[in-house]
């Protein structure tokens, strides 16, 4: 590792750190934070694996009930969501400040349809008498899909942050597009739970 | 370094700045370290008292101190979790961890000092959400083992979302101290050079990444057991209350370790500095931290011997928890091989790490005892378990906690105590502290089962000689704290900046250190360790 010659590097400016030490220490850290929150849905996909081994019939009947196109459609959009983050980042990089505002902008509406789709799967679930206490898929439903809702929030809470930092010009120059980098790793997993969750939930065969 | 040009500025100590918003804005990681520091030692004076009351309630068979059996219930609860998760948890890896690491390393700071504060005061709010439970407190115990955490009436959703928000606290703080150590060494703190305490942290930031989050989920499952009644450890909706035994264990067994490890780093940095010779097997040392760390995360169902799991799973288990005793065993032989013809100064801070070494040996022992199936069926839930837990967690963890407030006291505060009053604490404490838990041992062995408020008469010369040690223990903990705390408002600052002669980074800047530690970031040209050379 390099991080001796950054090191030496940056303390020729005095007494804050360089860029390439923070902007690498920032992945490192959102890396490290992304392992925790796998870990947290792990406990529930483990917890998946052995009620659906114990009860498989209750897993095949109950899943029926989800609605496979509004799931299907949400997958969609997280997915393009995760391609315009990505290419956010890219404009972050080139310095491109309109297209990077443009393309968080759409990344962010992308993550409030999901909301709002939800919003209406969560609705009908409801109005057909489902809850989680109704049987135990339903409990990992709502757990699951409530959890990764909770993540999807915050994401579009950074990504928000993000636009009103782009707005203001912070990531003009050197590497200072850090910020933009690491909260698309975010957004990136919030996507990649989501399809693990949607085949898992929704096209148990 | 680099850049030759010497910029000579003033000497300021980081405690200069004065006033409320200094202490609770500071991103400053040793002023965070403090902020740490006070507040687990007030959950430990707290959690230490209702230990005492639970002593004094089984000072005779019956029930006389505590109203009812629930009361004492709830006292061990909150002794339990205050303990184990605003104290011992957060304990020496926040406090110690947050001043020494940077320090340690040849850093200013750690590499995300804003996210350091908001680590503490996610833990504040943490402990504010706990102490509005204690109105109603919970009886569960600390481990809210299901099913009986979904029945009591007491509540329980308030103390385990104190400890789930605890665990971002946790988890932040660990991901800052990796990235540190890995971003911010200084020119030539190599890995092979870093001071065992920076690896002994790191060990135990990964426990506490990889750990956290599945306790964070569980406890967050037994929230939404209460209040949306999900089912997935009440049996009669289908669910398995052993579930939640499997997943609370697979954190906190690791989360032993996390209590632990700090602490074996700890020994490994006062043990060479009053042998005055290089630590023995520094690499053995060092790796051993991350082979206990890697086994610790394949033994939790060594709790669960007696919960109906197969023959097969526990004979895997007994093995593998025999196994980490190894790991254990070379740290402790290599302390001694330290010791071994050295010219040894028993300053206080020595005896807490001689102390280490004896009492946790006496503890890790008796694990492996525990670990043996046939014995653990006889001694599950008894007294027997209480006694190796404290050898463990007191004559490990705090001994090594101790040790470390008399030994980097004068660098963190700038101020000296009273060697002699210190000893003679570290006396009191010691012998307490077995008389308290020796007997516990054998009381267990007989069947004397824990979590009782009342027992049979045959046990009553071993339990009440066990209250007598908690007041001989209360004591002595009483008198280190007023030793430690009256230097804090008087004048004057130590003679020396390394009274002791050690070669690691932190003492080489003055007591108490700058604001950004070094005026110039050194270059290390050698290992911390290379005592007797010179």
């Amino acid at each position: 590792m390099s991080s001796t010659a950054e090191h030496a590097e940056s303390h020729a400016h005095g007494h804050g750190l360089g860029e390439a030490v923070t902007h690498n220490a920032a992945k490192l850290g959102m890396w490290l934070f992304l392992g925790t929150e796998i870990l947290l849905f792990g406990g529930l996909f483990a917890a998946y694996a052995l009620f659906r081994a114990k009860f498989p019939d209750l897993f095949y009947d109950s899943h029926k009930k989800l609605d496979v196109t509004l799931g299907g459609i949400n997958t969609i959009v997280l997915i393009f969501s995760s391609f315009t983050m990505a290419l956010a980042v890219s404009a972050a990089q080139k310095r491109n400040r309109k297209w990077l505002m443009i393309l968080l902008s759409v990344t962010f509406i992308c993550g409030a349809a999901f909301g709002v789709n939800k919003y209406f799967e969560y609705s009908a679930k409801f109005h057909h008498h489902i809850y989680p206490e109704t049987n135990i898929f339903f409990a990992l439903y709502f757990m699951m899909t409530g959890l990764h809702m909770l993540h999807v929030f915050v994401g579009m809470g950074i990504i928000f942050a993000l636009i009103i930092m782009a707005k203001q010009g912070k990531f003009k120059e050197g590497n200072r597009y850090t910020p933009v980098e690491v909260g698309g790793l975010y957004w990136h997993l919030v996507d990649l739970i989501w399809i693990y969750l949607f085949p898992l939930l929704y096209l148990i065969g | 370094m680099a850049n030759g040009v010497m910029t000579q500025t003033q000497y300021i100590p980081y405690l200069a700045q004065k006033g409320l918003k200094s202490w609770i804005l500071t991103t400053d990681h040793k002023r965070i370290g403090i902020l740490y520091l006070v507040t687990i030692s007030f959950f430990f004076m707290i959690a230490g008292i209702t230990a005492l009351g639970m002593r004094y309630e089984l000072m005779t068979p019956e029930l006389d101190f505590f109203r009812t059996a629930t009361e004492y219930n709830i006292a061990f609860t909150l002794h339990g979790s205050l303990m184990v998760f605003f104290f011992i948890v957060p304990g020496i890896a926040a406090s110690f961890g947050n001043f020494l690491i940077p320090l340690m390393i040849g850093a200013r700071d750690v590499a995300f000092p804003r996210i350091n504060l908001l680590s503490f005061w996610i833990y504040l709010v943490g402990t504010a959400i706990l102490l509005s439970a204690l109105a109603q407190p919970a009886d569960t115990g600390w481990t809210f083992y299901t099913p009986y955490s979904i029945q009591t009436g007491t509540k329980v959703i308030m103390i385990t979302l104190g400890v789930f928000v605890l665990g971002f606290s946790s988890i932040l703080t660990g991901m800052n101290f990796i990235v540190t150590i890995h971003k911010l060494r200084a020119p030539g703190m190599t890995w092979a050079r870093l001071p065992l305490f920076i690896w002994a942290s790191y060990a135990t930031a990964i426990l506490q990444l990889l750990a956290t989050p599945v306790v964070g989920i569980t406890l967050l499952l037994l929230i939404a057991e209460r209040a949306f009644d999900i089912g997935f450890f009440d049996p009669a909706k289908g669910g398995d209350p052993i579930l939640f035994q499997n997943f609370f264990w697979f954190y906190s067994h690791p989360a032993v370790y996390i209590m632990v490890i700090p602490a074996f780093g700890i020994i490994s940095e006062i043990i060479p500095v009053f042998a005055r010779k290089p630590i023995f097997g520094y690499k053995a040392i060092a790796y051993s931290s991350f082979a206990i760390a890697i086994i610790s995360f394949f033994v939790w169902l060594h709790h669960m011997f007696v919960s109906g799991i197969s023959e097969t799973a526990a004979a895997i288990f007994s093995f593998l928890t025999m196994l980490v005793a190894i790991p254990t065993a070379i740290k402790v032989f290599n302390w001694t091989a330290t010791l071994y013809k050295g010219s040894i100064d028993f300053h206080s801070s020595m005896l807490y790490a001689l102390s280490f070494i004896v009492l946790f040996t006496v503890g890790g022992l008796t694990g492996v005892y525990l670990g043996a199936l046939a014995v653990d069926v006889h001694l599950h839930d008894t007294y027997f378990i209480v006694a190796h837990m404290h050898y463990v967690m007191i004559g490990g963890t705090v001994m090594g906690f101790f040790g470390a407030l008399h030994f980097w006291y004068q660098k963190w505060f700038g101020k000296v105590f009273n060697e002699l009053i210190a000893k003679a604490a570290w006396f009191l404490i010691f012998v307490g502290f077995n008389v308290t838990f020796f007997p516990q041992f054998f009381m267990g062995f007989q069947g004397m089962p824990r979590r009782y408020a009342t027992y049979p008469e045959e046990y009553i010369s071993y339990h009440s000689l066990s209250t007598y040690g908690s007041w001989i223990l209360g004591l002595g903990i009483l008198i280190m704290t007023i030793n430690l705390l009256i230097p804090l408002w008087k004048k004057g600052r130590p003679e020396s900046s390394n009274p002791y002669g050690s070669l690691s980074l932190e003492w080489q800047v003055p007591s108490p250190p700058p604001h950004e530690n070094f005026e110039e970031i050194p270059t290390v040209t050698d290992w911390t360790y290379a005592y007797g050379k010179k």
